[in-house]
């Protein structure tokens, strides 16, 4: 299933500040207890957004200005904690198609660019320009171009990084491994049957 | 120049380089449970395709089920429709499932080294980020999403970046009243909760070496938390002691042939690490969590850092933000912060010993007024042991509940959860907001037996203290 290919993503962008944004944080394990994940945008951060009893706090992401919203820019270590793909699917889902952080912890980058959902990393420098700009419009265009290593608002531009294996499976739309790794059987079976514990 | 051993069951489980340089990696042992595996199942029967080694997926159901409600259906339908999706699952694609009238259910972590199907040398996957528990036998074992699930039903195989490895060597003997928990506690403390990210850790000196296998699966546990996907220990003779016998381990002549296999996995003397830390036994500190990541810790002796101590703007914003969730001063002492709830359980301190430790020393204390406190065995095969030796008496006499086995209050998924903003001392592993199921409730994380002393003095104190360690004991 090659997807189209990823080589810019363009949208408005939203500040969650934070070092360390665990998954728990982006959707609360309360909210897992289903067996698709059709509906999760609708718990990403909830608890960051929400009081218990549902009230809306006063954060980013309840900021009509930044409704719009379609790339977070976060702190060090975005998506540590448990693996559950539950996190990268409630970004999607609630409409958010990539992240800028410090740094990603490895699990959540990895789900993430399985689904496309771009995650790159930028300096803390850099990221406070880039939050200070949507702070003062929230309406510009942020463009990550996945190809040349930058971050767009406006015209200006600083620089960002992103593994290279991501890099690539993002521009050539092959994100999603699994049709490459259906081919590799043959492969798969040799691997297997030189090792005692495979035998049935 | 000589090999890891996670190099050597690398090149052993590698299929082949992928076009974006990742590679190929055949996952040995797959174990699935209720929570990231039926989205799974549901992409492969929109593909059509077919579990292509159901020998080699275990499953067992952990987190959502409830620890004091046995009879189906639960009172949570969601509950109970992802245990029945699960054993629908399980059915249909001919994978074991240890479901809860099998004696062997349990917490995913708990079940796969207790059955033998955790072994050296090997590969192993499952959905769920504390994976690396099985590490500890010396196999390669990663957290995965579940789109990777998916992946390894579909072809046993994930695409995936080879890591580096940093040898941690702790050397020296523990002092008394410190354990496994305090040592992982101590290194994240240490090397902060990203250090790990892109590495393998490899657990090594004279403090792994003398440690059991249950000891080595607590540490292996929690690397995770300090951002490192795998963690391992190389597998010596406690290892094989640990795994004759069991269910799913070879007998027989296949026993000899498996245990020479296995030893060949281990690291060799001469090979070099992409890093090496080392720790002495001897300085390490009951240590526990103040703050809303597994990093913030200290000793039990020590004070809850003021936001002034930090050295950068984003470290001590980092402070401000985790003492004002969880109500403490900086600069106060940790000792004396009055607890709510006590939670002793989970697959980082959920096993038979850390109840055989607990139980040795809460004998003849009481929980204090006005806690809850519980314990949850991480398996029913824990369970069943724990209580033909009694222990689960001896929980009762002292006031704290005895349940089945589950993930508990490890997580919000059952109906085990915090209140509001009460204060759990917890044996668990993470001390996220809300981690434990109110959000606004609190979790220190630290050893079975400091959460023991925290229940019956009703706040955290030093349990060498309530329980009078003797400073010869070890
Ligand atoms: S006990 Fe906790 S950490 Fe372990 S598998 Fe269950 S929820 Fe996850």
């Amino acid at each position: 299933m090659s997807s189209t290919p990823i080589k810019k993503v363009t949208g408005k962008g939203v500040f969650v500040p934070g070092d360390d944004i665990d998954t728990d944080r982006i959707i609360p394990a309360r909210f897992m207890k289903c067996i698709t994940f059709d509906g999760l945008g609708e718990y990403l951060f909830r608890d960051v957004r929400k009081t218990e009893s549902g009230e809306e706090k006063k954060h980013n992401l309840n900021d009509p200005r930044f409704a719009e919203a379609s790339i977070l820019v976060s702190g060090n270590n975005f998506g540590c904690g448990s693996s559950r793909e539950h996190a990268p699917q409630s970004i999607l889902r609630a409409g958010y198609n990539a992240v800028i952080a410090g740094s990603f912890a490895e699990i959540f980058f990895g789900n993430s660019t399985n689904l496309g959902v771009v995650c790159v990393i930028a300096s803390d420098t850099d990221r406070k320009i880039i939050t200070s700009e949507i702070e003062k419009q929230p309406e510009l265009d942020i463009t990550i171009d996945v190809e040349n290593h930058k971050i767009w608002y406006g015209d200006q531009s600083v620089p960002c990084e992103i593994k290279p294996g991501a890099r690539d499976s993002l521009l050539s739309g092959n994100y999603d491994p699994l049709d490459e790794l259906l081919v590799g059987a043959g492969g798969v079976s040799k691997t297997a049957g030189a090792l005692p514990y495979m035998q049935a | 120049m000589g090999k890891s051993l996670f190099e050597k069951v690398w090149n052993a489980h590698a299929v082949r380089q992928l076009v974006n340089g990742q590679t190929q990696l055949l996952i040995g042992t797959h174990l699935i449970h209720e929570v990231t595996s039926p989205q799974a199942f549901g992409m492969l029967r929109d593909r059509d395709l077919k579990v292509q080694y159901p020998h080699r997926t275990f499953a067992t159901v952990d987190h959502i089920v409830p620890t004091n409600e046995s009879v189906e259906p639960y009172s949570d339908p969601l509950a109970q429709g992802m245990i029945e999706e699960l054993r629908k699952n399980c059915a249909d694609n001919n994978v074991t499932f240890f479901d809860t009238n099998t004696g062997k259910q349990g917490v995913v972590h708990i079940v796969g080294p207790e059955q033998g199907i955790t072994q050296p040398g090997t590969t192993i996957a499952c959905g769920d980020s504390h994976t690396a528990t099985h590490g500890a036998f010396g196999a390669i074992a990663f957290g995965i999403g579940t789109s990777q699930v998916r992946d390894v039903l579909a072809t046993q195989t994930i695409a995936l970046n080879e890591l580096k490895v940093r040898r941690i060597n702790v050397n020296g003997t523990l002092p008394p009243g410190v354990y496994a928990k305090d040592v992982v506690l101590h290194i994240i403390r240490l090397l902060g909760t990203q250090g790990g990210t892109g590495y393998a850790y490899e657990y090594a000196g004279t403090t792994f070496d003398k440690f059991t296998m249950e000891e080595r699966m607590t540490v292996c546990n929690m690397s995770i938390e300090g951002g490192a996907r795998v963690g391992y220990v190389n597998p010596d003779e406690t290892t094989f002691e640990y795994l004759n016998g069991r269910p799913y381990s070879p007998k027989g002549a296949a026993w000899d042939a498996a245990v020479e296999q296995w030893k060949s996995f281990a690291s060799d003397a001469d090979c070099t690490f992409d890093d090496e830390v080392d720790i002495d036994a001897s300085q390490i500190q009951p240590t526990v969590t103040w703050g809303i990541t597994p990093g913030q810790g200290v000793g039990i002796e020590e004070s809850i850092p003021a936001i002034s101590d930090a050295p950068t703007q984003s470290e001590r914003d980092s402070v401000a933000e985790a003492l004002e969730y969880m109500q403490f001063e900086g600069g106060s002492p940790i000792k004396g912060k009055k607890i709510d709830v006590a939670f002793i359980g989970s697959c980082t301190n959920g096993r038979l010993s850390d109840f055989q430790e607990v139980a040795k020393y809460v004998k003849g204390h009481k929980v204090a007024e006005g806690v809850q406190a519980i314990i949850v065995p991480g398996s029913q095969v824990v369970a069943k042991i724990a209580e033909d030796l009694g222990l689960d008496k001896i929980f009762i006499e002292a006031g704290f509940e005895w349940r089945a086995a589950g993930c508990s209050m490890c997580l919000a998924m059952n109906p085990d959860k915090l209140v509001g903003d009460q204060l759990c001392a917890s044996s668990s592993n993470r001390n996220f907001k809300g981690r434990q199921g109110s959000p606004t409730g609190r979790t220190m994380l630290m050893s079975p037996i400091m959460v023991a002393a925290a229940a019956v003095t009703g706040e955290v104190s030093d349990a060498r203290n309530v329980f009078g360690f003797a400073s010869a004991e070890v």
